[in-house]
């Protein structure tokens, strides 16, 4: 009997099914731009000590165009700031905390939203109207004022910006989910977990939810997209992460009074920001092209 | 070829050789190009059909006969093109008309029913505006005209009160009167071809036959020719006169119906009808023969004959040489058939052996059904209900459910949909509590205890079996794996290897290779799905299994394998089935005793030679009589049942059937629930006609004379006689 078992071919590792996941995205070039776009940007960001040509918070010398050398022979690809910053610079290193906050915010979003949506989607009743009444009340809400309340309350920290983002998204994701789990609980593998005794944690996380996935990866794609806006957004309304450290949307706010004479120091951040976004975006739409041709 | 095939058509070949046939396919090919290359969906298929015939293509899923359909209204998709061959339509070239010429042609001479009546018609328009549209835009006709023609029409196609349903938006009508209007609408514009490609699949049985009966009365009507596409050998034989019979994209076998279904030449359709349950088929004597093996892919197609590896009278070097040509068949002009052997096979001496076959005695009673209703409560927000204070309506699912069911047994519940049927099972599987009565199974009191509050063993023992391949598998995890979940949860196992050994034994006793535990269940085909529902059923062990329409969504061969291999386990562990199904033929083939349900209620139970013979239930009488059959010598009477289903939520006083019942007997049935008559003890039904009117009704079905010699001696001998096999 074990060397039955045995023979049977071992089921592909996880590495190895992620490479293929990966492979498929060749079928779709938009998907393939925008993973390009993100892949670039990850690259940065991993070997943002290599690339960077000075000390993102350094002074060295203020109010320098693209391209212009000071007095000492320091050269300034995209210029420096009001204070003398490298721009270059302070963008790559800015592209660590993007790309850490981001997915990370956008995570937790899904940990709190999944779990509302499977609920009200699977158990109904009692359960989908109240967490409908809540969702329902916080996407009532303008967004940024949202924010606003809540940053200004607990004050402008990375943590922080991570709550104020899964408070802010999690209900969308909700009724994502919610919609989807509406769906997949009339199949009838539901039907057999159910007629076999299976408990509806068991239904909702194992039968359910893996069924799920594709259109929820397609979201949180496109969802990360927003989330990058999001903590520009904040950034440059001075909600974002506290200075010195580069942040993309505090660039874009710390010389917005400069931009007329000088709006290299805004639009470099505002490409850096479009550019990350516009990646995930494609990346999303490339997912739906190839998942809606299987 | 095409010249030969335009020269011998049906008997009525020699006086209509000189007409021009509304259609005519020449050898025609159709191909999909896809990323994997050119796959052929059809070859060199021959079709002629006059003024006034019809002409049935009937086969299984994947065999082609939609694309035809497709291809003559040319509305194949981008991917897909004529590769070789004509299509002409009143003798012109269906490839050199323009857009323009074509525009004109698609629903005003060539006009197309589709399966589903709710995807035809817009929801968001008004039936009238949608029927006025055709005649407006295809003949200039203005407002009142067209709505004139409509309301006639919708008259024709047998709609009451067309003015009403033409003010009605389509999800206000019922779906047989939603296909009637797509009907209607197909034929405003008099085409001289009509399209029906599986019109009535969606439907219920007693609807389909009205349906059936309209189409027949039209092809009289006006006389128009119709291309039928169907699965279902029965209905070919109530709506055509010739009949293409297609297998893996090819015509097997052509000719008249008559021809086809008597003196059958091709192994292939020979195999068609051994896989259906045609009166005389029973599963202890003469069980259904499955065809073994796989449609193969239209990329995997074999040398030679497509059919070749699967057919008995294979003959290497013959068969899988050069391409196989249509023969015809000596004395019969105009019957076709693609098999070089088709002169030499000794239909007498085949008697292939069918699975599942072997009587059974029943044992014990194991389920015990008493006084069981079932109601779900609705809360009414009406003004009324407010103003009577009332605010809860009921809605009775299931009313006074009283039967049994012993060891070994196959007890079959039927009924159409809306009957209640699937609400009983779930109250069974414990998804939902009955509102009242008792349900006693294994000494164990079930009705009021849901899934949470029974013992894994109670679980294990009492398991279900679902109807949609498609859904019945979770997409997400391994069949090994699902497999091994059901033997844990009920305990069979616990240990890591003896789960293994059991999934391994599960997926030895459901023939698949033990190697398909690793797969997912996008790799499998839908029987192979099917069979590992099966399979997960009896993991527990179960000493009763419900079935829902297990067989309903699989192509017929594959459904007698599945039917047979279902018998062969139930057998093997003396499991009870209760086999829920709207197909009476199969639960004639199937089932030891039978219920018939309508609008939660038993009408008519007992042995199923007791139900399926006078006297009846009126109800029981008229499903009967709306089976088609695919036996020439079957004759039936027609029985067609009037009205819609009424809703549960309101359903008719006394007895429910009496808004449809075609033997009313007066008030009585309006305001009185029937009693309970039982002509033989165990055989009950619930009317107000006397026992002795209801004795002196004739059988719905009865066999001629020369048939039932047939069948006599066929009983006789061991041996079937030729073109009776599976027949009788």
């Amino acid at each position: 009997m074990s060397e039955q078992t045995a023979a049977l071919p071992k089921p592909p590792s996880l590495a190895l099914r992620m490479l293929r996941a990966i492979a498929l995205l060749r079928e779709s070039p938009v998907g393939l731009i925008g993973a390009a776009i993100i892949a670039f940007w990850t690259i940065v960001a991993l070997f943002a000590p290599l690339l960077a040509p000075y000390d993102p918070n350094a002074t060295i010398s203020p109010m320098l165009y693209p391209g212009q050398t000071d007095g000492q022979g320091n050269t300034f690809l995209l210029g420096t700031d009001h204070l003398g910053r490298d721009i270059l610079s302070r963008i790559i290193y800015g592209s660590q905390r993007v790309l850490m906050l981001a997915p990370l915010a956008t995570f937790c979003a899904y940990i709190v939203g999944i779990p509302m949506g499977l609920a009200a989607g699977y158990l109904r009743g009692k359960w989908d109207t109240v967490l409908s009444f809540v969702t329902n009340v916080i996407l009532s809400f303008p967004v940024l004022v949202l924010y606003v309340i809540i940053i200004a309350t607990v004050g402008a920290s990375a943590a922080n910006i991570l709550v104020a983002i899964t408070f802010a998204s999690a209900p969308g994701i909700m009724r994502i989910v919610r919609g989807l789990v509406l769906d997949l609980r009339n199949r009838e593998y539901v039907a057999a977990a159910q007629t076999r005794g299976e408990s509806s944690l068991f239904i909702m996380f194992v039968e359910i939810l893996p069924n799920a996935r594709g259109p929820i990866i397609v979201d949180a794609c496109l969802r990360l997209g927003y989330v990058i806006i999001t903590i520009g957004v904040l950034g440059f309304l001075g909600l974002g992460l506290p200075p010195p450290d580069p942040d993309w949307g505090g660039m874009i706010n710390e010389t917005r009074q400069l931009a007329m004479t000088f709006p290299h120091m805004a639009v470099y951040p505002c490409i850096a920001i479009s550019s990350l976004v516009l990646g995930f975006n494609l990346l999303a739409d490339g997912l739906r092209e190839i998942s809606l041709r299987d | 070829m095409a010249s030969r095939a335009n020269g011998a058509v049906d008997g009525a070949a020699s006086d209509r050789s000189g007409e021009t046939p509304v259609l005519e396919c020449r050898d025609l090919c159709i191909s999909y190009f896809t990323r994997a290359g050119e796959i052929p969906a059809v070859v060199d298929f021959n079709m002629t059909l006059y003024k006034g015939g019809s002409i049935g293509l009937v086969g299984e899923s994947g065999c082609g006969k939609s694309t035809v359909a497709m291809a003559i209204m040319r509305y194949l998709g981008s991917n897909g093109g004529i590769v070789g061959g004509q299509i002409l339509y009143q003798g012109r070239d269906m490839a050199e008309l323009s857009e323009a010429e074509l525009r004109r042609l698609r629903g005003g001479e060539i006009a197309m029913v589709y399966q589903e009546p709710m995807a035809s018609l817009n929801p968001s328009l008004k039936v009238g505006r949608q029927l006025t549209e055709v005649p407006m835009q295809h003949e200039g006709l203005n407002e009142k005209q067209a709505w004139e023609r409509a309301a006639d029409l919708l008259g024709d196609v047998n709609l009451p009160d067309p003015k009403r349903l033409m003010d009605s938006y389509p999800h206000q009508i019922s779906g047989g009167q939603q296909q009637r209007v797509v009907i209607a609408m197909a034929l405003l514009t008099s085409p001289s071809l009509l399209l029906l490609d599986e019109p009535t699949t969606a439907l219920d049985v007693t609807v389909e036959a009205g349906i059936i009966e309209l189409i027949g009365q039209i092809a009289e009507k006006y006389d128009t020719s119709m291309v039928y596409i169907s699965h279902n050998l029965g209905l070919i034989l109530e709506t055509c006169d010739r009949v293409n019979v297609m297998y893996s994209g090819e015509a097997v076998e052509t000719g008249t119906v008559q021809e086809v279904f008597d003196h059958m030449r091709h192994p292939y359709t020979k195999g068609l009808f051994g896989c259906i349950p045609l009166p005389g088929a029973d599963k202890k004597e003469r069980p259904l023969v499955p065809i073994r093996g796989q449609l193969p892919l239209p990329h995997e197609r074999p040398q030679g004959c497509n059919f070749g590896p699967r057919c008995d009278f294979f003959q290497a070097g013959r068969c899988d040489g050069d391409a196989i040509k249509m023969h015809e068949v000596a004395d019969e002009p105009g019957h076709k058939v693609r098999c070089v052997r088709w002169n030499e096979i000794d239909w007498a001496s085949y008697s292939p052996e069918g699975v599942g076959g072997g009587a059974i005695e029943p044992g014990e009673r194991v389920l015990e059904v008493d006084g069981m209703r079932k109601y779900y409560e609705i809360a009414d927000n009406s003004l009324s209900a407010l103003i009577r204070g009332g605010r809860v309506k009921h809605v009775k699912a299931n009313e006074r459910i009283d039967m049994a069911a012993r060891e070994a047994e196959t007890v079959a519940i039927v009924g159409e949909s809306g009957c209640g049927k699937s609400t009983f099972a779930k109250v069974l599987m414990g998804l939902e509590t009955a509102s009242d009565g008792t349900v006693n199974f294994n000494g164990n009191e079930l009705a009021h205890k849901s899934v949470h509050e029974r013992t894994p063993k109670q679980l294990g023992s009492l398991q279900m079996i679902f109807q949609n391949p498609f859904d019945t598998l979770n997409p997400s995890h391994s069949v090994g794996a699902q497999i091994a979940r059901v033997i844990r949860k009920f305990g069979v196992e616990t240990d890591k290897s003896k789960v293994d050994q059991r999934v391994m034994e599960l997926l030895d006793l459901v023939k698949l290779p033990r190697d398909f535990a690793r797969r997912r269940p996008r790799q499998l085909s839908g029987g192979q799905k099917q069979r590992i529902g099966i399979a997960r059923a009896f993991a527990g062990r179960p000493s009763m299994v419900v079935a829902d329409e297990p067989v309903s969504a699989l192509d017929v061969s594959v459904a007698a394998a599945v039917t047979g291999l279902l018998t062969e386990i139930q057998q093997t562990y003396r499991t009870t089935l209760l086999f829920i199904s709207h197909d009476l033929s199969l639960v004639r083939y199937m089932a030891d005793r039978v219920v018939v349900m309508y609008l939660g209620h038993i009408v008519e139970q007992g042995t199923t030679d007791e139900v399926f013979a006078p006297p009846y239930h009126p109800y029981t009488e008229a499903l009967l009589s709306a089976v088609p059959i695919a036996d020439t010598s079957v004759q039936k009477k027609r029985i067609i049942l009037e009205g819609t289903l009424p809703s549960v939520m309101n359903p008719p006083s006394g007895c429910v059937f009496h808004t449809r019942c075609p033997r009313k007997i007066g008030g009585i049935c309006e305001s009185e629930e029937p009693p309970v008559v039982e002509p033989h003890p165990g055989h009950r039904i619930a009317c107000h006609i006397p026992l002795e009117e209801l004795q002196q009704m004739e059988p719905v079905i009865v066999m001629t004379e020369s048939d039932k010699q047939k069948a006599a001696e066929a009983g006789a001998k061991p041996e079937p006689e030729p073109g009776s096999a599976g027949r009788g």
